[in-house]
């Protein structure tokens, strides 16, 4: 009986206490699981170096859930940097705007490569986007007609590959690194055949024939994998003969199990991409309420700690991990833009 | 049974009653397809404990070595010219605060090496031997005591990641050093080491005691697991007393009509609602609307109770229901109230059915990481959590996290913390059966 009293008082008190809403005091960032290893890098860095803060809370969950959580408004319960491996979307920007969230700063923190790899013990791949075109997307033209995609096998795409089943592991769609590769990869590989002005002949107008391009094969031969690249890096340890999509990053660290494949002669490493001369690479950014600078203690340290050249410069910890760092003049421009507070 | 000659020679046997005529009732059949369902169940028992078997062993056999972490023994020597080479460390508080503490156990290492550390590439093969960790352990160390700038101590400071993987064999080191993150010096110079003694694997402490890091070797579940002691005191303390009050009120006092009906229904209905869905209410109710910290263990404490709650109530009311009405009939009978016959009589009877149906909610709850995704609790948290208004993550969110991390390392720390997270449930479901037998009273 008193125990019951005595459980009923304590449960009484913690509800109490938990309506008086307090302030918060450490940074809370979320957003796409390819910049959070970079973010954590960061944020437990920030937190050595500047004990009077707390080290930031780093979620994961993709670009688009944090985005989505990032503009669900101001005040000190939403988060107050969405970390994206995209752009943000116009009907972002506008669902941000509804919420109150007026002013975003875009912060770019470099670049990321994703690359092609397969098992180490597999033949080389030398690899051009026609080629990944023919054997992923959903339709291609053969014989000048528009046909479900007919190919089963590597070698019946280009005569230089190995006689594999077609088994590529590509990103699901909720991660920012499907919409680049869609873009940069089969786009790219529909022009380069011809595939897009053939479905534009047939009478489809150009935007469509562009989406119908990036379709990708349902019929089991593209996989969508909506976990991280350790799921992609399994699937290739069970299929010997898969080939998958992986961040530059993610392939360093495992380069003793995968071999990457080129790309239209060029393999991929933080020098080449820098140089702009690897083509699947896409722009990591964050991005920042600007209501919150000043309102949170430790924001604004925080995003000048992070765009400083000692993270993101040339022989940097994240440089180190895999990001490719932007040119000088870019990480300059930058850090200018957050000192004089341009928003989007 | 239905045997023709059998029953055609009925009559015979009713002349000559000294002759026992056997009837085929189908026991041979009988006892066949007896032996046939027990070898199934065998079968099926088997087949779950392989099941466990295997499971146990993969985890056990990749998680294992996360217990051990390679260290290295250095005779560092806290020299003042790196320090605090302008001597400002009094008037400037940063000095102590922001020095090359790496430098001093790269040294340390070239030293106990015999290399010369001048060379740029030599030092950066050194000090990637070492974690990254050694700054904050040599900082801490310096501005704990002052004094000990200028002298030489001898300290394990932890392996970088890699040659913690390597020195475990988890790296292969036959294929060409392009292709791994620790190149054949890095690898010569760790089997000198290793010979001498001076590189070796020490128990973990760390994986129990650090928080989240992006540094393999320094990264622990300790802050997972002051989240996850949180969460299950708020389950407990807001659970257990609602639960089985309204279980009380349900059994002993509530009438039996059609509303009670719908209510109990909805309650097991409750009991099977995916946890995500309380995870989306959580984020609807608790923050967005009562305005409380994302990420915090109070949130996360006050969804789980919801998803804990029929459980509890479905387990308390068959432990009453259990309760035989005799016992009820007596208290009553001899003047008891209501109420004293509940709580002195059928509740105690109850409290290990109770006890019981509440640890193995508790172990559910502990496990669960959907509803957690949702408020936040999904995180990278490095700093301990004072109270449970502070963020903080969970075992099984721990176990997540490190899952999809690229580093080596990170995959026997995986099950390293499967593990762990295995010996909390056992000690839950072991207290529950301690308690069952302690208070199971027999009428």
């Amino acid at each position: 009986m008193k125990a019951i009293h005595l459980a009923s008082v304590a449960a009484g008190a913690l509800i109490i206490a938990a309506t008086g809403a307090q302030a918060r005091d450490q940074v809370q960032i979320a957003g796409s699981s390819t910049v959070l290893p970079y973010a954590k890098i960061v944020a437990e860095n920030f937190g050595e170096t500047f004990p009077d803060f707390p080290t930031p809370v780093v979620e994961s969950g993709g670009s688009s859930a944090g985005l989505k959580e990032f503009c669900k408004g101001v005040g000190e319960n939403t988060i107050d940097i969405a970390n994206a491996s995209r752009r943000i979307k116009p009907s972002e920007v506008e669902a941000c705007k509804a919420n109150g969230v007026s002013e975003i700063e875009e912060i770019r923190i470099g670049y990321d490569g994703i690359v092609f790899a397969s098992d180490i013990n597999g033949p080389d791949f030398a690899l051009e986007p026609v080629d990944l075109y023919k054997a992923l997307a959903a339709k291609v033209v053969v014989d000048g007609k528009l046909v479900d995609n007919p190919y089963k096998t590597w070698n019946e795409v280009n005569p230089d590959f190995p006689k594999w089943n077609i088994a590529a592991y590509i990103p699901g769609e909720k991660h920012g690194t499907r919409e680049v590769f869609e873009e940069k990869v089969l786009e790219a590989g529909c022009e380069a055949a011809g595939d897009l002005e053939a479905r534009i002949k047939s009478g489809m107008d150009k935007k469509a024939a562009g989406k119908d391009c990036m379709a990708v094969r349902k019929d089991g031969a593209a996989v969508d994998i909506d976990g991280d690249y350790t799921e992609t890096l399994a699937r290739i340890d069970a299929n010997k003969q898969g080939v998958g999509v992986f961040g530059l990053s993610f392939y360093e660290n495992n380069a003793d199990k995968l071999k990457v494949a080129t790309m239209s002669g060029v393999t991929p490493s933080v020098e080449t991409i820098a140089a702009g001369e690897y083509p699947v690479s896409r722009p990591l950014q964050f991005y920042v309420k600007k209501a919150h600078l000043g309102v949170i203690p430790g924001l604004k340290e925080y995003v000048e700690f992070f765009v400083s050249d000692q993270m993101i410069g040339p022989d940097s910890p994240l440089a180190n991990y895999g990001l490719v760092p932007a040119p000088d003049a870019e990480r300059d421009a930058v850090r200018k833009a957050f000192e004089s507070g341009k928003t989007l | 049974m239905t045997d023709m000659t059998v029953s055609g020679s009925a009559p015979e046997a009713s002349q000559m009653p000294e002759k026992r005529v056997w009837r085929d009732i189908g026991i041979k059949r009988r006892y066949a397809a007896e032996r046939r369902f027990k070898t199934y169940g065998l079968v099926a028992v088997l087949i779950g404990l392989a099941c466990l078997a295997m499971l146990l062993f993969s985890v056990v056999s990749k998680g294992y070595t996360a217990f051990q972490q390679t260290s290295i023994r250095l005779d560092i020597t806290f020299d003042k010219k790196i320090i605090d080479p302008q001597g400002q460390a009094t008037s400037n508080n940063r000095v102590l605060l922001m020095a090359n503490y790496p430098l001093l156990a790269t040294r340390a290492l070239a030293k106990t090496l015999g290399v010369d550390e001048s060379d740029r590439k030599v030092r950066r093969e050194l000090s990637g031997m070492i974690s990254n960790g050694v700054r904050t352990q040599l900082r801490d160390m310096v501005l704990n005591d002052v004094a000990i700038i200028g002298k030489t101590r001898t300290i394990w400071v932890l392996a970088a990641a890699d040659v913690d993987s390597a020195y475990k064999g988890q790296i292969d080191l036959s294929v060409d050093q392009s292709r791994r993150k620790v190149n054949d010096q890095q690898v010569e110079w760790m089997n000198k080491l290793a010979g001498e003694g001076i590189l070796t694997g020490r128990f973990n402490t760390g994986i129990f005691l650090n928080g989240a890091s992006s540094r393999p070797e320094t990264a622990g579940m300790g802050v997972a697991m002051i989240g996850s002691m949180y969460m299950m005191a708020i389950v407990l303390v807001l659970a257990l007393p609602i639960g089985v009050a309204a279980s009380i009120y349900l059994e002993e006092f509530a009438p039996k009509n059609r509303w009670t009906d719908l209510i109990e229904v909805n309650i097991n209905n409750l009991a099977a609602v995916p946890s995500i869905v309380f995870g989306l209410l959580g984020l609807a109710v608790f923050i967005n609307f009562a305005g409380l910290p994302r990420s915090a263990s109070l949130v996360g404490g006050l969804v789980l109770s919801l998803m804990t709650l029929p459980t509890i109530i479905i387990a308390t009311r068959a432990a009453l229901k259990a309760v035989p009405p005799s016992i009820r009939a007596a208290a009553l009978g001899i003047g008891a109230s209501k109420m004293q016959m509940v709580f002195h009589h059928v509740l105690p009877l109850a409290a290990p059915g109770i006890l019981t149906g509440t640890i193995i909610g508790l172990a559910q709850a502990l496990g669960e990481t959907a509803p957690l995704l949702l408020i936040g609790m999904v995180a990278f948290v490095a700093d301990f959590p004072a109270t449970p208004m502070d963020p903080a993550t969970a075992l099984p969110v721990q176990i997540y996290m490190w899952a999809n991390e690229a580093e080596r390392a990170f995959v026997e720390r995986t099950s390293g913390a499967i593990i762990i997270l295995l010996m909390f449930l056992a000690a839950m479901n072991i207290t529950a059966i301690i308690l069952r037998r302690r208070f199971e009273r027999r009428w």
